[in-house]
């Protein structure tokens, strides 16, 4: 029988003690097992995660746990836990041994969260299917013949299969919410600077946010209320106090709410996933919440702006990556240029040098201000447009994918059309501001559609309240 | 912007990369490609406007200038794929 899909649950049998976390851990391990062919794991901590359990177990029984006691969480294979192997799935970190453990993991550790693996995902983050991972491909349980989205695709699919309460992705320009879209789960990127990046494994520094996966909107909040805030090991991470926003789900006030014309009259928009936006907007206007067309003339120049600046980001960011302090080292090279060289070209996958090197050409000389120093003025207008309209309106509304789940290889041979993908993700990681994509029902064949909302920054207690009403309010 | 093989074997040595001849003529058509759909960008008037260059609105965070621990030598050098006692091993720089 399907159990612990939400924290309440596992929360309630702890409470009446029908279970303890060793069972609720060993019931996630089974589930793992048979649902190993979606190839959502590159690791189970089944040690590590039983040894958790058993203390936590002590801890419940004295009476002194953490807020998460019992729950069980992946991560995805980019953040760093100390004395467990990182390879951000490529070639090139083969072997890694993360030194210590980034904060947000460190935090959910200290409340007693047990980690029980890490994740599958695009390599570095840079894909929009989870093809591009040197530990294979993930399925979509839905539909094995589909993509789960990426890049963090593993830590949807987690989710989705039963396989943890909750997991950890990133989401640099959708890689949370794409994925969550495609799998029908929960998925949260929150505002820029909201939660510490120490230990996440850097691909475009100025966009990089940690996001979570569940099938709850109140295990997201909760997670996300536990991993935000400041730190001492990076200082862009937010010192604004973090609110507690699983006490503040309730939403009760009449909405004022904006859709961008370009978005749902979008010639790439598939029909259904139109139709259903269209519908919950019509409920929505129902129950009294103010409706407003706006238009947002700057979405076509949304992808370019920000393929422009995240590959100038991860070629600095990946440059790190040289053979010499970790991970793989050509053993074909004669030289110190030859070992930079062959490491780089063997350990990389195609995307990853793709965006490499069109990071290297925007930063080159002769062509810094004609795309580098343009798109940060665009990223300017995006955000200042986008945040003028959240001034103005509580939330945006729009599809969190232009398409439901595609199915393997059907963007592959054109990196373009595979960006395109990303093109409502990425106006809330231009912005800065938080987002969250909830399911919302299914199109003609069953696949799951995402719902996306957006708010201003640092407003994530208002978008999770938000979205618990929408989700309360379907079923 | 149409890249030339010439180009593109300077901005692969920038980002130490190679690339045999198959696989410069894919990366150079993709390139292309990708470039030209980003030059979208040229159609937007952007005179006066500020390139955005920081995305935290954190600044000057200051703290004290306290001594406390760090990585050790040991858990600095244990990745390391070459490596003696003390440090990273690399193959000659000069011949």
């Amino acid at each position: 029988m399907e159990k612990f899909r939400s924290f309440d649950e596992i929360k309630k049998s702890l409470e009446n003690k029908e279970t303890d976390c060793k069972a609720v851990v060993t019931y996630y391990l089974n589930n793992i097992q048979t649902k190993a062919h979606l190839n959502a794991f590159v690791e189970v901590y089944t040690q590590s995660a039983l040894d958790q359990a058993a203390a936590v177990d002590k801890k419940l029984a004295s009476g002194n746990a953490g807020k998460l006691a019992g729950m069980v969480l992946g991560i995805k294979d980019v953040l760093c836990y100390q004395g467990h192997e990182a390879n951000a799935s490529s070639k090139i970190l083969e072997g890694f041994e993360s030194q210590f453990t980034g904060t947000a993991i460190q935090r959910l550790i200290d409340e007693d969260a047990i980690i029980i693996g890490r994740l599958n995902c695009d390599e570095f983050g840079m894909g929009s299917s989870n093809e591009n991972s040197v530990h294979g491909r993930v399925l979509n349980g839905v539909d094995e013949e589909r993509v789960p989205g990426g890049s963090s695709g593993g830590s949807a699919v987690a989710v989705q299969a039963n396989l943890c309460t909750a997991s950890l992705g990133t989401d640099t320009g959708g890689s949370v919410r794409q994925p969550a879209a495609f799998t029908g789960v929960i998925g949260v990127k929150p505002t820029y600077s909201r939660v510490s990046r120490y230990g996440l494994i850097a691909y475009a520094s100025s966009f990089d946010t940690i996001g979570v996966f569940s099938n709850t909107v109140k295990d997201n909040a909760l997670v996300l209320e536990i991993m935000a805030g400041s730190d001492d090991f990076d200082s862009t991470a937010s010192r604004k106090p973090v609110p507690h926003y699983s006490e503040l789900l309730h939403f009760d006030k009449p909405a004022k709410i904006a859709y961008l014309k370009e978005t749902i009259y979008s010639d790439s928009l598939q029909d259904d996933i139109k139709e259903n936006i269209l519908g919950t907007l019509e409920t929505l206007k129902k129950e009294g919440h103010e409706i407003v067309e706006v238009n947002f003339p700057l979405l076509d120049y949304v992808l370019p702006t920000y393929y422009i600046l995240t590959t100038a980001e991860a070629s600095s960011n990946l440059s790190r990556f040289d053979g010499v302090k970790y991970g793989y080292r050509s053993p074909n090279a004669h030289n110190l240029e030859s070992m930079y060289k062959m490491t780089r070209s063997e350990g990389f996958g195609p995307e990853v040098k793709r965006r490499i090197m069109l990071g290297t050409f925007v930063l080159s000389a002769s062509y810094y201000d004609a795309y580098f120093t343009k798109a940060q003025k665009v990223r300017r207008l995006i955000k200042e447009f986008t945040e003028n309209l959240l001034d103005k309106y509580d939330f945006i509304i729009m599809p969190t994918t232009p398409s439901t789940a595609f199915k393997f290889g059907e963007h592959s041979n054109d990196p373009v059309a595979m960006y395109l993908e990303d093109l409502f993700t990425v106006q809330a990681s231009v912005s800065g501001v938080p987002a969250i994509s909830i399911p919302n029902g299914t199109d003609r064949n069953g696949l799951p559609i995402g719902l996306q909302i957006m708010a201003n920054s640092f407003k994530e207690a208002d978008l999770f309240a938000f979205a618990n009403y929408l989700t309360t309010m379907k079923s | 912007m149409k890249l030339d093989t010439n180009t593109l074997k300077k901005i692969a040595h920038l980002a130490r990369l190679e690339f045999d001849e198959e696989s410069a003529g894919k990366m150079t058509q993709d390139m292309t490609q990708i470039l030209n759909w980003v030059e979208k960008l040229n159609e937007l008037n952007t005179d006066g406007v500020e390139p955005l260059t920081t995305m935290s609105s954190e600044v000057n965070v200051m703290r004290e200038d306290v001594v406390g621990t760090h990585l050790d030598h040991e858990k600095g050098l244990k990745n390391a794929p070459q490596r003696d006692s003390d440090y990273f091993r690399v193959p000659k720089v000069l011949e």
